[in-house]
């Protein structure tokens, strides 16, 4: 047995605590809208895994959007040009954006970021594969 | 039962394994590291800034508890404090909702909250620990008057979609027949005398016996049925009063059946220090602190004032921003110092000439998702129906929990209930990614599944989504272990004339304390370097 971190036990352990736990029925709905199974996301295509998942801040339309700070339009947005590039970001977070791959698949992460790269006005054809994303991990 | 054969040979180290089996880790934490490691938050009583600080000037980035805190301990020690802020209103989020109050998230949906006069809806920050000191010394000091906050419900509910078939259990239920029931197991194996490993005799005759009363077993270490189990664990039938009111013990529930249930595993929520009695609440909503320190520094603040770019040169600091309501106009304030409360998902998007360390800590932090639902009912069925007042059921659905108000209890008027409350993993982003309508039509039919009640009795909701947040974009600041490592000193130190303050610059983030104590801890380094010169 070793010690448990002190550190951990703030309201991150406490939800980490009850991950044994955390299970659900996967619901889906006339808009689309879908609650996983488990801690991971269920989503399986590009455009499901957007819808609830980017989509919480990126919004419906890929717009972003302005308060504060601002979330980055993914709409006609030229940074997706390298496929690596949002794979990277969406495995491993970028500033505040937390890394919401960790919660996916290779195969999902590379569906998504097709979808996001044909899609809102971007029409980068060169699809990423999820090999590429176990070496983006 | 199970045999006993599995535990043979049982060593210390297992022994302390099985005892964070039933307690949960944290109860495992606490024996670990012993008395004394965990004593307070680390408030050490009111800022003490000596020296005259000879009318030098700060600006304050953010009118929220840290930044508040900073103006009223700087302005008393002899400062002149200036305080800009993003929202229309002060606390950030430290708030309440209420009926007539509207909110607008990013992507542009307006909700307004329907609720009755007196209810509301803490959709940020809404339970304090007995050992949070400093928030706890403050609301003491402006007033703020406090009432118990329940966590730890035994009448609440611990919800598995998959087990019981679908049925609630209580709390009460599940935590009793656990620990009688591993309670049997060990004493039965220590009462043989089959530990092992530096547990002496003495030790696990006296264990027997701590088992016994712990677990309700009987004679010969049996968790059974009878009178004095329901002692614990609650009758079938309580005992009344005159004719026919003998008491009328309950079924245990099976050791199998509840740990195949998992519902064991919510059981730390209720062991966690941070959730340990007493809890509180103020009275009337969390936003009573935001106000009491409102009406000390409410003068100094600047609203609407959206922060573009921060700057700092030998001579002082100065801050660029835009009236939110006279869009593309831009105005300056200056400063001889700089305390910066702007959440980080924020400031990493804002120009600011700090030190290589000081930016790399400001990105290196993502903000964690959360999602809060607030339904009002037209009864407080489950006060009346259930006997629940107050606390917090949890479910693997998912709205993770539903919270009972700690207040008004055993009346007759609505209620609100929190009915549901995520905080990251997936369900918190598909909440978030649904229209705000959307999220309170989901977390009725949830919790319809818990308390049929809710078809009858649900009037209308609210939602509160962190990530649309305009002012935080994110709940708060979500810590790895290596990031902390990294940069969470560079975060904290004084750059030039900036310092940052703020729950995420703090070991206890989304809690209010780590806001006070970040702020408190910032505005005394800064002073020392001001009154060194």
């Amino acid at each position: 047995m070793t010690q448990q971190p002190k550190h951990s036990l703030g309201l991150v352990a406490a939800t980490a605590l009850v991950t044994a736990f955390s299970a659900t029925v996967a619901l889906a709905d006339s808009a689309g809208a879908t609650f996983s199974d488990g801690d991971n996301f269920s989503e399986k295509t590009g455009q499901e895994l957007y819808a609830n998942v980017c989509q919480a801040c990126h919004m419906d339309q890929g717009q972003g959007a302005v308060g504060a700070g601002k979330y980055p339009a993914l709409a006609k947005n030229v940074n997706l040009e390298a496929g690596g590039y949002p794979v990277f970001v969406i495995l491993h977070g970028l500033k505040g954006m937390p890394p919401v791959g960790k919660m996916m698949s290779d195969d999902q992460v590379a569906a998504v970021v097709n979808y996001v790269r044909t899609n809102f006005g971007n029409d980068y054809k060169d699809a990423v594969t999820a090999e590429d994303v176990a070496g983006s991990r | 039962m199970q045999s006993s054969q599995y535990f043979s040979g049982m060593s210390r180290r297992n022994l302390l394994s099985l005892i964070g089996l039933t307690a949960g880790s944290a109860a495992m934490y606490q024996a670990m590291t012993s008395l004394g490691l965990a004593v307070e938050s680390g408030y050490k009583g009111p800022v003490k800034l000596e020296g005259d600080p000879k009318g030098a000037t700060v600006l304050i980035l953010g009118a929220g508890l840290a930044g508040m805190t900073a103006a009223l301990e700087l302005r008393q020690a002899g400062y002149k404090v200036k305080i800009l802020e993003y929202n229309n209103r002060s606390g950030g989020r430290n708030w309440t909702l209420r009926g007539g109050d509207s909110y607008t998230e990013l992507g542009g949906a307006t909700q307004k909250c329907e609720f009755d006069e007196g209810l509301y809806i803490n959709p940020g920050p809404w339970r304090i620990p007995y050992h949070h000191n400093g928030l706890l010394a403050y609301c003491r000091r402006l007033g703020v008057t406090l009432e118990p906050f329940q966590q730890l419900n035994h009448n609440a509910f611990l919800h598995s979609s998959k087990a019981f078939g679908g049925k609630p259990q209580r709390v009460r239920d599940i935590k009793i027949d656990f620990q009688g029931h591993v309670s049997e197991l060990l004493a039965k194996v220590a009462h043989t005398g089959k530990l092992e490993g530096g547990v002496t005799k003495e030790d696990q005759e006296m264990l027997v016996e701590a088992l016994r009363s712990w677990g309700a077993l009987d004679k010969d270490y049996a968790y059974t049925k009878s009178v004095a189990t329901s002692e614990f664990r609650g009758f079938a039938k309580d005992p009344g009063g005159g004719l026919g009111a003998a008491p009328v013990p309950s079924d245990p529930i099976a050791l199998t059946d509840i740990l195949s249930s998992g519902l064991w595993g919510s059981l730390a929520n209720f062991a966690l220090y941070e959730f340990q009695t007493t809890m509180f609440q103020p009275v009337g909503g969390i936003d009573m602190i935001g106000k009491a320190f409102t009406k000390e520094v409410g003068d100094l603040i600047t609203y609407n004032a959206k922060v573009s770019k921060i700057h700092q040169d030998e001579k002082g600091v100065t801050v660029t921003y835009e009236d939110v309501q006279k869009p593309g106009t831009t105005a300056e304030e200056k400063a001889d110092w700089c305390i910066c409360t702007i959440p980080l998902t924020i400031l990493a998007q804002i120009e600011i000439n700090v030190g290589a360390p000081m930016q790399a800590a400001i990105e290196a932090v993502p903000y964690a998702s959360s999602v809060k639902v607030g339904l009002q009912f037209k009864r407080r069925f489950w006060e009346q129906d259930e006997l629940i007042f107050g606390g917090v059921s949890y479910t693997d659905l998912p709205i993770t929990q539903i919270s009972y108000p700690s207040t008004s209890f055993n009346t007759n008027g609505k209620g609100v209930l929190l009915g549901a409350y995520t905080w990251n993993g997936p369900h918190s982003y598909e909440f978030t990614s649904m229209a705000p309508e959307e999220r309170v039509k989901r977390a009725v039919e949830y919790g319809t599944m818990i308390h049929p009640q809710y078809k009858d009795e649900f009037e209308n909701g609210i939602s509160m989504a962190w990530h649309r947040s305009p002012f935080t974009l994110g709940c708060a600041g979500d810590w790895t272990e290596e990031a902390r490592k990294e940069h969470y000193d560079n975060l904290c130190q004084i750059d030039g004339r900036i310092v940052l303050a703020g729950e995420h610059a703090s070991y206890i983030p989304a809690w209010m304390e780590g806001a006070i104590l970040s702020s408190l801890d910032a505005i005394t380094r800064l002073h020392q370097r001001v009154v060194a010169g």
